[in-house]
């Protein structure tokens, strides 16, 4: 379609430009706040960027904020193992439970297929009182197995990968049985190759849902050596009746945001062809 | 190097029985074509012989040896599928090269194997492409290769002409078939297209519903087609079948409208007297003298082709219709009226509430 109206053109971009200035202003803002001194932003708050950007950075990382006892490095550390624990656990699990349901036959195969489907219908909050008790039962609080574990299991990845086995032709199971394979061999040399591009789409979710998880983070730990960024600025802001540090919030609130950024500009290729392509 | 032998081999699935009970043996070297309409149970007899479905009763054995509780990698066999099942992530050298990578063979020998059969498909220049960068032509080609290269026993081929355009489709079973020649490898190709069949097999096995209909040389099923069902399958355009009357000493048949004409040689005097199906293949119709015609057609329509003319029309009372092949181009009008006869060795009598075949 080629359309020649100056106005359209103006008016979609002024949306477009009006819609961007919305997602970046704030972002903007904290960037500036986390370059300044807690007085200058108490006192006389200027939109332009100050001279102590380095300087709250490097109190962030090394001392972390008063109160809460453990330093941002830390807090991203542990934050950044909870994601990635996450990630790594729910594509395995559900890779291998949809392989076990779209390519085994065993008796329930769909009453398990169907149970693992409605634990869709239960987010973590609902079962999150059972799970504690799990979790204390079993000594998982304060660890990063306490962050990790409750959260693996993945109705809604294994549904995604059961949905991708089935479109592949049964012929290439069977053409492996000819050549010789047996049923690792075909996952591990066919199966798990071509979900690559699934592999990769479902990494980007599954790590900012990770990175992103606060509840249960913040049920289960109470040792701040174990707390993940999130839960840090949290508490950097119950200060009381003191004074919150709000350059270090701010620096903290920047760095909280990097990671997963970092991830959509990397893997940005293979998660729009996960999306989009299938290699068949 | 291999004997198949199938005795009795009967295949259920759930409650519903899809072969009941083939018997074949399959000599060394031999191509044997399975041929059917679609859903006849040919693929699962294939798939039987290749151990990707289980056998439900009887014996298959290869080389005297039952394989029925073998697992295909053990059997020795390849087989090229009708998608062709390459696999999509890897190049055409690692596709190949696949199964004789897990039998653990040394990298030169797989080398040198692959090579060598990309030679003889003349693929050498594709060995780093990948599956989707090929052609249909050309991933039937490699798909062929990956068989060739485990240098198996026995080739299995499932319909794998049926996704390539006509022109192709010719060109590769030609090819097909003269590898098999070259290489000597007992090969089982199942079909629905009857000239695939005819062209390719040493014998082939018609299948109709589950049954071996016949079993024999390509020839011998066109000449003396076992029954009905077999005799409209093998020949295009199809047989006509024509509902006669017998003699009471089989040696005259009448059809319906008061066309009648005498058996000059084979006459079957056990039927006399009997409803018979008469069937007539459309290229044994010859023109003839208006005096010694067996029948008049009148021309419904025609087909020029070429090399032949299709020529349909109706004759008698009632209008029987009627498939005609006549050599050459014939310019024939609408309405015109064809004088015919058949040789009598040309007649097929089929019984008629059975199918079989009235031999003579």
């Amino acid at each position: 379609m080629v359309e020649h109206r100056p106005w359209l053109t103006f008016l979609t971009h002024a949306i477009l430009i009006f819609g961007m200035l919305l997602l970046v202003i704030p972002i903007y803002v904290t960037f500036v706040a986390s370059s300044h001194t807690l007085h200058e932003i108490t006192s006389n708050f200027s939109l332009l960027p100050g001279s102590h950007l380095i300087e709250n950075y490097k109190t962030a990382l090394s001392v972390g904020p008063k109160d809460v006892g453990a330093t941002v490095g830390t807090m991203m550390l542990n934050s950044l193992i909870m994601a990635l624990g996450i990630t790594f656990g729910k594509i395995t699990i559900s890779l291998l439970a949809a392989y076990a349901i779209v390519y085994f036959k065993f008796p329930f195969r769909m009453f398990f297929f169907w149970l693992i489907f409605i634990t869709l219908m239960l987010p973590v909050e609902v079962r999150i009182l059972p799970t504690y008790k799990v979790a204390a039962d079993l000594k998982m609080l304060d660890s990063y197995s306490g962050l990790i574990f409750p959260l693996i299991a993945s109705a809604t990845a294994t549904f995604l990968f059961r949905q991708f086995f089935m479109t592949v032709p049964d012929e290439l199971c069977e053409a492996v049985k000819i050549d010789g394979g047996g049923p690792i061999r075909f996952f591990f040399d066919i199966l798990l190759p071509m979900s690559r591009t699934s592999i990769a789409a479902l990494f980007v979710i599954l790590f900012i849902y990770g990175w992103n998880q606060y509840l249960w983070p913040l049920l289960i730990t109470t040792d701040e050596n174990y707390y993940t960024l999130l839960i840090g600025i949290k508490r950097m802001l119950d200060v009381g009746e003191g004074q919150a540090e709000w350059q270090i919030i701010m620096a903290s609130t920047i760095l909280a945001m990097i990671p997963p950024i970092l991830i959509v500009i990397f893997m940005q290729k293979q998660f729009v062809k996960g999306m989009t392509e299938t290699e068949k | 190097m291999a004997e198949v032998s199938l005795k009795n081999v009967y295949k259920t699935f759930g409650k519903t029985e899809v072969i009941h009970g083939i018997s074949c043996d399959i000599k060394d070297g031999e191509f044997i074509v399975i041929l059917g309409p679609s859903g006849c149970g040919k693929s699962t007899l294939l798939r039987m012989v290749a151990g990707l479905e289980t056998i439900t009763k009887g014996d298959i054995s290869i080389n005297g040896a039952v394989v029925n509780k073998l697992e295909p990698a053990d059997r020795d066999i390849a087989m090229v599928f009708q998608n062709y099942a390459l696999y999509p992530h890897m190049t055409v050298f690692k596709n190949m090269a696949y199964g004789l990578k897990i039998r653990k063979m040394p990298k030169a020998e797989i080398k040198k194997r692959v090579f060598d059969a990309a030679k003889i498909l003349e693929i050498t220049e594709f060995l780093d492409r990948k599956p989707r960068q090929l052609s249909g032509g050309q991933r039937q080609r490699v798909a062929m290769g990956r068989c060739i290269v485990r240098e198996p026993k026995i080739f299995l081929f499932d319909e794998p002409l049926s996704n390539l355009d006509a022109k192709l489709r010719v060109q590769m079973r030609l090819e097909i078939r003269k590898l098999q020649e070259a290489l000597n490898i007992t090969s089982i190709y199942v079909t629905h297209d009857q000239i695939e069949a005819m062209t390719l097999g040493d014998r082939m096995i018609v299948m109709d519903d589950g049954y071996a209909v016949q079993i024999g040389t390509p020839l011998e099923i066109y000449e003396n087609p076992a029954t009905r069902f077999v005799a409209g399958f093998i020949g295009s355009p199809a047989m006509n079948f024509l509902p006669a009357g017998l003699s009471t000493d089989g040696k005259q048949v009448e059809l319906h409208g008061g066309i009648r004409f005498s058996i000059q040689n084979g006459d079957v005097p056990n039927h006399g007297g009997q409803e018979v199906i008469l069937g007539i293949r459309p290229e044994h119709f010859v023109l003839a003298e208006s005096k010694t015609a067996m029948m008049h057609l009148t021309i419904d329509h025609i087909e020029i082709l070429g090399a032949d003319t299709l020529v349909y029309g109706h004759f008698g009372e009632d209008k029987t219709l009627l498939t005609l092949r006549l050599p050459d181009v014939c310019h024939f009008k609408k309405n015109t009226v064809l004088d015919l006869i058949v040789s009598s060795k040309n007649l097929h009598f089929f019984d008629k509430e059975s199918g079989k075949r009235i031999e003579r």
